[in-house]
C-alpha cells in the first residue's frame, strides 16, 4: 500500500478529512466529535508506524513516494510529489504521534472557551500541514503545507490564548496577550515565508531554459545543484535561510517563540515546540543543504555562530524568567541552537545529531509543555515565584517534571544528550571547507551553554518542585496527574528513555539518507 | 437661369425670421417669425427642386407639407399664447421663463 | 521487517569482544559481568515503581542488588587475584556517520580488568554495607522507598562509569552519578538549603564536564573511536605523530578539568561540603566508593595518556600541584569545622588530594590504592558519624561529647577509622599513604624535579594536619562531658554491624600491598590491556615511612595537647584564632564568596536580566516597531488614500459641480436665449464645416 504514495497520502490527508467529519457532527455531540478525531489522527499516526515498520532501511533514496509524473499544477511544471526517506521518516513518526497525544490530551482538557469542535478541527488541519511539509518533495508542495500550518496555529493562540494584558515595552502600548502573540506568530512566519517562496521561484526559473526544462521537484533540482552559483545562489540561500531561520527559530529572529509559547493553549504549545519549529530545521536539511551546497559552506560560519550565540543567550534568558512557560520557550530557542550548530558543521555526524535533536526536543519540550499546562491549569498561574513544594502537592507531576526537566538538560542515557553531544562533536572537526579553528571555539562556547542549561533548569525544579508549599496552595485539593494526561503522557516519556538508551531507532533511519545526501552534495567540491 | 436669387431671397427671409424670433418681445409676432423662416425653407426648397430637376418633385412635395405642418404650429401656438396671455395678461415672452422649471 | 532497527538489537546482542592478551579472558564470569551495572539501573527502576509493595518497602530489592554487586565483584576480584583478567564486552546500538572522522560507533560495553574489578569490589562491598545501614538510619525517613531508589541508582550509575569501555559511556554514568548524587543530596528538599546544595554539586560538576565533553571529544575525534583500548592503543603503539599527539596536552587538560569537578579537587570542591546535606549514608557512599572516587578512576583508566611522554605528560604537573593544593587546604579547613560530617568532607577533600597528587606523580597503583583503601575507613568514619547524629540529633560536635560512654561500639569503631586516616602503623592507611608518598618521593628523583619535592613535603605536613583534625574530632565528640540535650544511646544493630565490617576492611586492607612482600594488589590493578607504565615501590622506604607515622604521632599529640582536657568548654578553646589564616579558613578562602559574587550572582541576576531586557526591549522592540511602523505606514498610505486618491475623484466631482453650475447659468428657461444657442451652435458648426 505504501508503494504508489497512496499510504503516504492517507497519511498526510487523513486528518483532515477527519476535520471534515468533525464539521459534520452536530455541536452537542461532543463524545462523537473526540472519537471521531481520535480515530483519523489514530490511523494516521498507526499508518505511519507501519510505514516505519515496513520502511526499508538499507536504501538510502526516497520510499513510498508518488510517481514522477503525477502532475499537480502543470503550467509551471509543479507536481505531486510526495516520498519519505530516513531524514523525515522520523520527522513524521513524530508529527502523527504528537497529534495523537495531543487529542488524548485534550480529552478533558479544553482551554476556554470551550469549543471542542473548532479545536479538534483545528488540530486535524494542523496534522496535515505539518505531516505534509515533511513528505513534500515539491517546493510549492512544500511551501503550500508550510503556510497551512500556520492558520490553525494562528487560530488556536488567538482564540483559546492567554487573555491577560500585557504593556510592550520601548512603544509603551498595551495589548491583549493572544492577540499580540498570534499576530507576531502570524507575520513573523509570513515575513520569512514571503522570502522562502522568492527563493523557491528563483530556483525554478533558474532550474533550466524554457518551461518544459524548469522544475519545483526538491530531488530532480539537488541534483541540478551546479546549476545555483555565485551571487544568483548567495541571494536565493539567503531568502531560503531568512524563510527557515525564522521558522526554528534563530538568533535574532526568535522573539515571536516565547510570546507565541507564552500565550497558546497547552496543546498548541506542545504542538508548536514539538513540530512547528521542526519545519524550520528540516527546510535546511531538506531544501537549503542539498540544492545549495556551496552556498551552504559559505553561510555555515554565520549559521554556526548565529546558533551558538542563540544557546547562550536563551540560556541566560531563561535565567531571569519568572513564567515557567515562557522559561521553556526560551529553552527551545537554546535546543534548537545545537540543532543549528549540528547542521552548520555541514559533517554527517553533525546532520545525524540535528535530526535526533529534533526529534528529541520535540518529544522533550513537548512533553515540558503538557506538564507544565497541566500545572498551571491546576494553580491558575505560571508565576514561580507563587509556586512550590509542587513535590509535595502532586507527587507523580512532580516526579515527570523533573525528570523531563532531566532530559531537557541534555542527561546522558535520555534523548536529549545525543543530539547535544553528537552536535559538539562534530563542531570538533567541520566539514574540510570551513574554519576548524572557529568551529572548534564554538564547540566550547556551546559545551559552556550546557552548564547554562542545567543552571535554568535545575533553578526552574528547585522553585516550582522543592521546598514548602506556600500557604496559598497547602490548603487547596490539586489532582494529581488524571488518566487522559497518563495515556498522553507515558509514550513520550518512555520514547525518552528508549531513544536515550538505544538512539539508533532515529540514526538507523537517517544515517544513510544523510551520508547520501553529504556524497551527492559536495561529491563536485572536493570537500 | 440661375439659382442664386431665389436662394438670396431665402436667405433674407430666414435671416428676417431669425431676427424677429429672437428679437420680438411679443409671443404672436415670434409666431408670425417663425413662419416667415418656414416659408424662406420652402422658397430653397422649391428653387433646389427646380434646380436639380427632380423628376419625382420631392422638393415641392416637402414644401407641401411645411406649408401643413406651419399652419398646424400656428393655431397650436396661438392656441397656447392665447392661454397665456389669459393666465399672465401678457404676452411678452421675457415673462415666460417656465422652460427653466 | 529486516533492517528496522529495533530488530537488529537482537542479533547484535552480545557480541563480545575478547582481547586476547597476556591476561584470561575471565571466561563467563567476564562475560556475563554486564549484569553489574545493569541490575543495579533496573532495580533502581523496578523500585520506583514496585517498591512499596516490595518487602521492607524497596530495601529488601536495592540491599539484594547491592549483594549481588558485592559477591560477584569479590568473585572477579578473587578471580583476578589468581590470574589477571582483561576482557571488553559490547553491544553495538549505532552507527553514526562515515566522513568526517570515520564510523561512531555507538556502543554499550563492559570492561573487565583490574581497574574496573577494583572498583565493582569496592562498590559491591562497601555499597552492601550502608545499604544494609541505612536501613536503620533512614527507618523513619519520609520518602523511605524513593530513598532507596535513587541510592541504587546513584550506585548503578558509578558501575555504569567504571565498566566502560569508551568514553560515551563513561559520560553516561558520569552524569547519571551526578544526577542521582543531586536527588539524594537533595533529599530533603523540604529545606531550601538542601536543595541549593543539590544544585551546587550538580552545577558544579557540571562546569567540570566541559572539560570532560571538550577532552572526550577531542580525544574521540582524534583518533576515530571512543574506545579506551583504542585510544590507549594510539598511545601505546605511535611515536607521537598522531592527530591525538597533537592535542594531547589539551585533551589531557580537559579530561582533567573533567575529573577535578567529580573529585572535587581545588577549586572546584565547593560543592563537596556542602552536599553534606543529604542523608549520612548518602555521604558515606559517595565519599567512600561512587562519585569522588570517578575522577582518580578516570585519570586512572587513561594513564598511559598521561604517562607517555609523547602525549599528556605535561598535565601531570598540574594534576600534581591540583592534588597538592586540594591534600593542605581542604585539611586545613577541616580544622575548624563544627560539624562533623564537614570535618569528614573536608578530611575526603585532603585524601583525594593525595590521590590525585599520586597520579600526577605517576603513581597509578599508589593512588588507586589509597582510593580502595579510603573507600572503607572513610566510610567507616560516615557511618560512624551517622551514628552520633542519630544518637545526639544534631551535626554539629559542640552539641556532642564524652559520647565514648554512651557509645562504646561507634566509639571504638570510630577511633580505627581514624586511626586508619591519620596512617598509623598498621592499619590500611598507612600502608596506602606511604606508598604515595615514596612515589612522590620516586618522581621527585625522576624528573619531577623542585614541583615533586615540595609537594613531598606538602604531602608530609598534610598527614600532620590530618592526624591533627582527626585527634580534634574524636576529642570533641567522644570526650569530656555531653553537651548536647538529647538521650544519645548506642544505635541498633543493623547499624553497628556495617561499621564493624567496614572496619575489618580499614584494619587489614593493607596487607594486599606491601612493598615488597606481597604484591597482590599491583598485580591486580596492573591487569590491563595496556600496561599503565607505571612506578610502584617494591620494598618499604623506612626514611619516609618513618617521616609520615612521626608527622602523624605530632598531629595527634598536638591535638591532645590542644583538645585532651574538659570538653565541655571547648567552644571557646576550640577557637585558635590565628590572625589571617582563622578568618581565611572559617571563610573558606573566599573561595565560595568568590563563586557566588563573581561568577553564579552576576549571571543569574544582571547578566541574565540583561539579555532578557535586551530581547525585549531591543529585539523584541526591533520587532514591536517594525510592527507600529508598518502601522504608521498604513496610516500614511490610509490617510493618501483618504485625501490623495479620494481627492482627485472629490475634485473632478467638485469640478463637474462647479461646471454644471456654470452652465445653469446658460440655462434661463427663455425660449429665445435657447434659440440663441442653437443659432449660434449651428453657426458655429456651419463655419466649422466650411473652414474645415
Amino acid at each position: 500500500m505504501f508503494e504508489d504514495g497512496w499510504g503516504l497520502s492517507l497519511i498526510v490527508f487523513l486528518p483532515v478529512v477527519g476535520a471534515g467529519a468533525v464539521l459534520l457532527i452536530p455541536r452537542a455531540q461532543e463524545q462523537a466529535q473526540k472519537l471521531t478525531a481520535l480515530l483519523f489522527a489514530g490511523a494516521s499516526f498507526a499508518l505511519s508506524v507501519f510505514l516505519a515498520i515496513g520502511f526499508d532501511y538499507g536504501v538510502a533514496g526516497f520510499q513510498a513516494n508518488t510517481a514522477a509524473d503525477t502532475t499537480w499544477i502543470g503550467a509551471i511544471n509543479s507536481h505531486y510529489h510526495i516520498g519519505v526517506d530516513g531524514i523525515s521518516l522520523p520527522l513524521l513518526v513524530l508529527s502523527t504521534l504528537m497529534t495523537l497525544l495531543s487529542i488524548v490530551y485534550s480529552w478533558n482538557h479544553w482551554p476556554e472557551p470551550e469549543n471542542p469542535k473548532a479545536f479538534l478541527v483545528l488540530i486535524l488541519v494542523l496534522a496535515t500541514g505539518m505531516a505534509g511539509t515533511f513528505v513534500a518533495l515539491d517546493l510549492i508542495l512544500f511551501f503550500v503545507f508550510f503556510e497551512v500550518v500556520l492558520l490553525p496555529m494562528y487560530f488556536m493562540i488567538g482564540i483559546w490564548g492567554d487573555k491577560n494584558k500585557v504593556k510592550l515595552p520601548v512603544v509603551e502600548r498595551v495589548v491583549e496577550m493572544r492577540i499580540y502573540a498570534s499576530l507576531k506568530f502570524f507575520l513573523f512566519t509570513l515575513f520569512g515565508s514571503a522570502f522562502m517562496l522568492l527563493g523557491f521561484l528563483a530556483l525554478y526559473f533558474r532550474s533550466g531554459d524554457g518551461a518544459a526544462q524548469r522544475t519545483f521537484d526538491i530531488v530532480e533540482l539537488s541534483m541540478r545543484s551546479d546549476l545555483f552559483t555565485g551571487v544568483f545562489a548567495f541571494w536565493v540561500f539567503a531568502a531560503l535561510f531568512l524563510g527557515f531561520a525564522v521558522k526554528v527559530p534563530m538568533f535574532p529572529f526568535h522573539t515571536w517563540l516565547p510570546d507565541a509559547h507564552t500565550a497558546a493553549p497547552t496543546v498548541g504549545s506542545v504542538l508548536l515546540a514539538a513540530i512547528l519549529l521542526k519545519l524550520g530545521t528540516y527546510g535546511f536539511v531538506r531544501i537549503a543543504l542539498p540544492i545549495l551546497p556551496n552556498e551552504a559552506e559559505e553561510w555555515a560560519w554565520f549559521i554556526g555562530v548565529l546558533a551558538v550565540i542563540g544557546i547562550i543567550y536563551a540560556s541566560l534568558a531563561c535565567l531571569a524568567q519568572t513564567d515557567m512557560k515562557r522559561l521553556i520557550a526560551f529553552s527551545s530557542v537554546g535546543h534548537m541552537g545545537f540543532v543549528m550548530l549540528g547542521i552548520a558543521t555541514l559533517t554527517d555526524i553533525g546532520i545525524n545529531a540535528a535530526i535526533i535533536g529534533m526529534v528529541a526536543h520535540g518529544a522533550i519540550t513537548g512533553m515540558l509543555f503538557f506538564v507544565v499546562g497541566s500545572m498551571s491549569h491546576r494553580y491558575h498561574t505560571r508565576d514561580m515565584a507563587r509556586l512550590g513544594g509542587n513535590q509535595k502537592l502532586m507527587p507523580i507531576m512532580g516526579g515527570i517534571f523533573g525528570f523531563v526537566a532531566m532530559a531537557s538538560l541534555g542527561l546522558p542515557g535520555l534523548a536529549g544528550f545525543w543530539g547535544e553531544f553528537m552536535a559538539l562533536l562534530a563542531s570538533w572537526q567541520p566539514a574540510a571547507a570551513l574554519s576548524t579553528d572557529l568551529f572548534r571555539t564554538l564547540m566550547v562556547i556551546g559545551a559552556v551553554g550546557t552548564v547554562l542549561t542545567a543552571g535554568y533548569m535545575l533553578w526552574m525544579l528547585q522553585r516550582v518542585n522543592f521546598g514548602e508549599p506556600p500557604e496559598e496552595w497547602s490548603s487547596h485539593e490539586l489532582h494529581d496527574v488524571d488518566k487522559w494526561e497518563m495515556a498522553a503522557w507515558v509514550p513520550l516519556l518512555a520514547g525518552i528513555l528508549v531513544l536515550g538508551v538505544f538512539p539508533r531507532l532515529v540514526f538507523g533511519a537517517t544515517n544513510d539518507a544523510v551520508i547520501e545526501m553529504i556524497e551527492a552534495g559536495w561529491r563536485f567540491v572536493g570537500g | 437661369m440661375l439659382i442664386n436669387q431665389f436662394l438670396l431671397l431665402g436667405a433674407a427671409l430666414f435671416s428676417l425670421g431669425v431676427y424677429g424670433v429672437l428679437t420680438r418681445k411679443n409671443a404672436v409676432l415670434v409666431l408670425l417669425s417663425v413662419e416667415l423662416m418656414l416659408a424662406a425653407v420652402n422658397i430653397n426648397l422649391v428653387a433646389f427642386d427646380r434646380y436639380f430637376v427632380d423628376t419625382e418633385a420631392a422638393g415641392q412635395v416637402f414644401a407641401l407639407f411645411v406649408i401643413t405642418v406651419a399652419a398646424a404650429e400656428v393655431g397650436i401656438g396661438l392656441a397656447i399664447v392665447l392661454l397665456i396671455f389669459r393666465v399672465r395678461k401678457s404676452a411678452n415672452v421675457d415673462e415666460f421663463d417656465l422652460m427653466k422649471l | 521487517m529486516i533492517g528496522t532497527p529495533i530488530f537488529d538489537v537482537f542479533s547484535t546482542l552480545l557480541a563480545g569482544v575478547n582481547h586476547a592478551s597476556r591476561f584470561n579472558d575471565g571466561g563467563a564470569l567476564a562475560a556475563g559481568a554486564w549484569m553489574i551495572p545493569v541490575v543495579p539501573m533496573v532495580m533502581a527502576f523496578l523500585i520506583v515503581f514496585f517498591g512499596k509493595r516490595s518487602p521492607w518497602k524497596g530495601w529488601v530489592m536495592a540491599t539484594g542488588t547491592m549483594l549481588f554487586v558485592a559477591i560477584y565483584g569479590m568473585a572477579l576480584f578473587l578471580m583476578n587475584l589468581v590470574e589477571g583478567i582483561t576482557y571488553q564486552g559490547s553491544v553495538w546500538l549505532s552507527d553514526v556517520g562515515t566522513t568526517a572522522f570515520g564510523v561512531l560507533n555507538v556502543e554499550w560495553g563492559w570492561m573487565v580488568d583490574g581497574l574496573s574489578i577494583m572498583m565493582y569490589f569496592l562498590v559491591g562491598v562497601v555499597g552492601v554495607l550502608i545499604f544494609w545501614y541505612a536501613r536503620g538510619y533512614m527507618e523513619d525517613d519520609v520518602r523511605y522507598t524513593w530513598f532507596f531508589a535513587s541510592f541504587t541508582l546513584f550506585a548503578g550509575g558509578m558501575l555504569v562509569l567504571v565498566s566502560a569501555p569508551n568514553l560515551i559511556q563513561l559520560i553516561v554514568g558520569w552524569e547519571l552519578v551526578g544526577v542521582s548524587s543531586y536527588l539524594l543530596i537533595g533529599h530533603y528538599w523540604e529545606e531550601h538549603q538542601n536543595s541549593s546544595a543539590a544544585i551546587k554539586a550538580f552545577m558544579t560538576n557540571k562546569v567540570a564536564d566541559v572539560g570532560l565533553f571538550v577532552g572526550a571529544i577531542i580525544i574521540g575525534v582524534s583518533v576515530g573511536s571512543f574506545r579506551f583500548s583504542e585510544i590507549l592503543g594510539v598511545v601505546e603503539g605511535e611515536s607521537g605523530d598522531s592527530t591525538l599527539a597533537k592535542y594531547a596536552f589539551w585533551a589531557g587538560l580537559a579530561i582533567f578539568i573533567g575529573a577535578m569537578g567529580k573529585s572535587a579537587q581545588f577549586p572546584l570542591h565547593v560543592w563537596l561540603p556542602d552536599a553534606m546535606a543529604g542523608p549520612t549514608p548518602v555521604s558515606a557512599l559517595m565519599h567512600a566508593a561512587t562519585m569522588v572516587t570517578a575522577g582518580v578512576y578516570l585519570i586512572g583508566r587513561l594513564f598511559p595518556f598521561y604517562m607517555n611522554d609523547l602525549f599528556a605528560s605535561d598535565v601531570r604537573t598540574v594534576i600534581i600541584i591540583v592534588g597538592a593544593a586540594t591534600l593542605l587546604l581542604a585539611g586545613l579547613l577541616a580544622l575548624v569545622q563544627d560539624d562533623i560530617k564537614r570535618v569528614l568532607a573536608y578530611s575526603t577533600l585532603s585524601q583525594l588530594g593525595y590521590m590525585t597528587a599520586a597520579m600526577g606523580a605517576g603513581a597509578y597503583t599508589a593512588g588507586l590504592f589509597h582510593l580502595f583503601t579510603h573507600g572503607f575507613f572513610k566510610a567507616l568514619l560516615f557511618l560512624g558519624a551517622g551514628s552520633i547524629i542519630h544518637a545526639v540529633h544534631s551535626n554539629n560536635m559542640s552539641d556532642m561529647g564524652g559520647l565514648r560512654k554512651y557509645m562504646p561500639r561507634t566509639f571504638w569503631t570510630f577511633l580505627i577509622g581514624s586511626f586508619a586516616l591519620a596512617g598509623i602503623f598498621p592499619l590500611a592507611g598507612f600502608w596506602s599513604k606511604d606508598e604515595i608518598l615514596a612515589s612522590i618521593q620516586y618522581d621527585a628523583s625522576h624528573g619531577g624535579g623542585a614541583v615533586a619535592s615540595t609537594v613531598l613535603v606538602v604531602a608530609i605536613i598534610g598527614a600532620f594536619v590530618t592526624a591533627l583534625y582527626m585527634t580534634r574530632t574524636v576529642y570533641l565528640t567522644f570526650f569530656g562531658k555531653y553537651k548536647g540535650d538529647a538521650h544519645p544511646h548506642e544505635s541498633p544493630k543493623t547499624m553497628t554491624l556495617p561499621m564493624v565490617g567496614l572496619t575489618i576492611g580499614a584494619v587489614g586492607l593493607g596487607a594486599l600491598n606491601i612493598p615488597g612482600i606481597t604484591t597482590w594488589f599491583t598485580d591486580s590493578l596492573a591487569a590491563r590491556f595496556v600496561a599503565p607504565g607505571d612506578h610502584h615501590a617494591t620494598s618499604i622506604e623506612w626514611v619516609l615511612a618513618i617521616i609520615g607515622t612521626a608527622a602523624a604521632l605530632a598531629g595527634i599529640a598536638l591535638g591532645y595537647r590542644l583538645w585532651h582536657r574538659d570538653a565541655a568548654i571547648q567552644r571557646d578553646r576550640d577557637t585558635f584564632r590565628i590572625p589571617v589564616l582563622y578568618p581565611l579558613l572559617e571563610n573558606k578562602y573566599y573561595i565560595d564568596d568568590f563563586y557566588m559574587g563573581n561568577i553564579i550572582r552576576p549571571v543569574r541576576g544582571p547578566l541574565a536580566r540583561a539579555v532578557d531586557w535586551f530581547n525585549s526591549h531591543i529585539i523584541d522592540s526591533v520587532v514591536n516597531g517594525a510592527g507600529y511602523l508598518a502601522r504608521g505606514l498604513g496610516k500614511t498610505v490610509y490617510l493618501f488614500d483618504q485625501r490623495g486618491i479620494d481627492g482627485v475623484i472629490n475634485v473632478s466631482g467638485f469640478a463637474a459641480s462647479f461646471a454644471g453650475g456654470m452652465l445653469r447659468l446658460f440655462q434661463t428657461g427663455r425660449v429665445q436665449h435657447y434659440a440663441i444657442m442653437i443659432f449660434a451652435g449651428t453657426v458655429f458648426l456651419v463655419v466649422g464645416l466650411i473652414i474645415f
